[in-house]
């Protein structure tokens, strides 16, 4: 393995991953870097691919009238940005920006969805990596809607 | 000796050295102990505290046990007595009994990585242990302080956090559930600052301190990174009144609060905390 494909199999959310999938997964894989204050990306835009974090911290944003940019989670080295890929109709619900220099994998979600249509079981070991995450973030997000350290809590 | 001192029912009137905002609806109370000498307390334990003509309720301590004749308490405004309790200014009395209940297990800490996963106000019973961590800094292995609050504005203790986070060997780590710009720090439940921490699961020991579904959650996660439940601290609140087991009013089950608690062990409590009618 090399480059790029090396560089995933490496990646925390691949740990345990079969060398064969990271192959086919790197076909899909580059390496970026986003600037502080960049998008990696934005409500409403093409979920045409998504990233795991290499380096840096990149906050997630939900913005609305007379309530300005609100930030409802932060993400860092080793997790994920991006879900809103796997499911139509394939578009970003929020916004995602660089808080400091941030490396990362992008991977096209295009090409990654269509190798999981030929193979299901790379689709499956690729579901069973992005459930827990999901689980643990709608867990967050019951949390944080409870507003438990508020003045009643 | 003080008559207080044999009878845990008769109070001793103090009165208020100083009252510092450290959020909204929360102060830091500072009270004079006078000549008299005060007994001591462990991190983790309360007092109970009551305002002359409103009502007394369980006030955990949040200054140093190392200096008990500075008896420091952290209190959010929430009902009548609380209310009260936050509006005495310096030179008004108030009533104390205490100190009651079981503190953090200190003695246990030694030789281990310490995670300390506060929420809210839960921040205010972990700085003693904290303290005493700190003080004693070379018998410990790494401290981890995890510390989730509401919003920036409402993280508490905001200067001595950044002069703990100069320390070495201790990582402190504060996230709020939502910010508005210009925060820079993390933003998510502090559940999820666990698998970013670094301890080593084997030989460590968690106090927990917060509201008690995120004292659930956080329970889970570090058991999910490793951490058994017999290394595992709550520290639970119920209506606590009489401060000594007589009364009944923060019965848990098998267990009163005010006299087993606050600090139990996680083992004790994960099937207890299940019970919605408890």
């Amino acid at each position: 393995m090399e480059g790029v494909e090396q560089i995933v199999a490496e990646h925390p959310f691949f740990a345990g991953f079969d060398p064969a999938y990271a192959h086919l997964v790197g076909h899909c894989a580059k390496n970026v870097r986003f600037d502080p204050g960049r998008y990696l990306l934005q409500q409403g835009a093409p979920a045409d691919q998504f990233y795991l974090l290499r380096h840096g911290r990149v906050a997630l944003e939900l913005s609305g009238p007379g309530r300005g940019t609100v930030t409802f989670q932060t993400l860092g080295p080793g997790e994920l940005v991006g879900v809103s890929w796997l499911v139509p109709p394939y578009r970003w619900t929020y916004d995602a920006k660089a808080l400091e220099l941030v490396r990362a994998i992008s991977i096209d979600a295009a090409c990654l969805r269509g190798k999981s249509e030929a193979d299901h079981d790379l689709g499956y070991e690729m579901m069973k990596r992005f459930m827990p995450v999901l689980i643990q973030r709608l867990q967050a997000a019951r949390l944080q809607l409870l507003d438990i350290y508020g003045a009643h809590a | 000796m003080h008559e207080s001192a044999t009878d845990p029912m008769v109070p001793r009137v103090l009165r208020v050295r100083s009252r510092r905002r450290d959020g909204p609806q929360v102060w830091t109370l500072e009270l004079d102990a006078g000549a008299r000498e005060q007994p001591g307390f462990a991190a983790g334990q309360f007092n109970m505290l009551a305002a002359f003509g409103v009502g007394e309720v369980p006030i955990s301590f949040s200054g140093d046990p190392a200096r008990p004749q500075r008896i420091v308490h952290t209190i959010r405004a929430v009902g009548a007595v609380s209310s009260a309790l936050t509006r005495l200014g310096a030179g008004a009395a108030l009533a104390v009994r205490g100190p009651f209940g079981t503190g953090w297990p200190m003695s246990e800490a030694a030789g281990r990585d310490v995670v300390l996963v506060a929420g809210g106000l839960g921040l205010a019973p972990l700085r003693p242990a904290l303290y005493q961590l700190l003080a004693e800094r070379a018998r410990y292995g790494r401290i981890t302080l995890l510390y989730g609050t509401r919003s920036p504005k409402e993280i508490l203790f905001r200067r001595e956090i950044d002069s703990w986070r100069k320390l070495t060997g201790v990582m402190i780590e504060v996230t709020v559930d939502h910010a508005l710009q210009p925060w820079h720090g993390h933003v998510g439940v502090v559940t999820a600052l666990i698998s970013r921490a670094r301890f080593d699961p084997g030989r460590t020991l968690a106090l927990i301190c917060g509201p008690e579904i995120m004292m659930r959650f956080a329970a889970e996660a570090l058991g999910t990174a490793g951490v058994a439940s017999e290394a595992i601290y709550l520290s639970l609140e119920r209506s606590m009144k009489c401060g000594i087991g007589s009364c009944g009013h923060c019965q848990f089950g098998g267990l009163f609060i005010c006299r087993d608690g606050p600090v139990i062990r996680y083992d004790r409590l994960r099937e207890p905390l299940r019970v919605r009618e408890l």
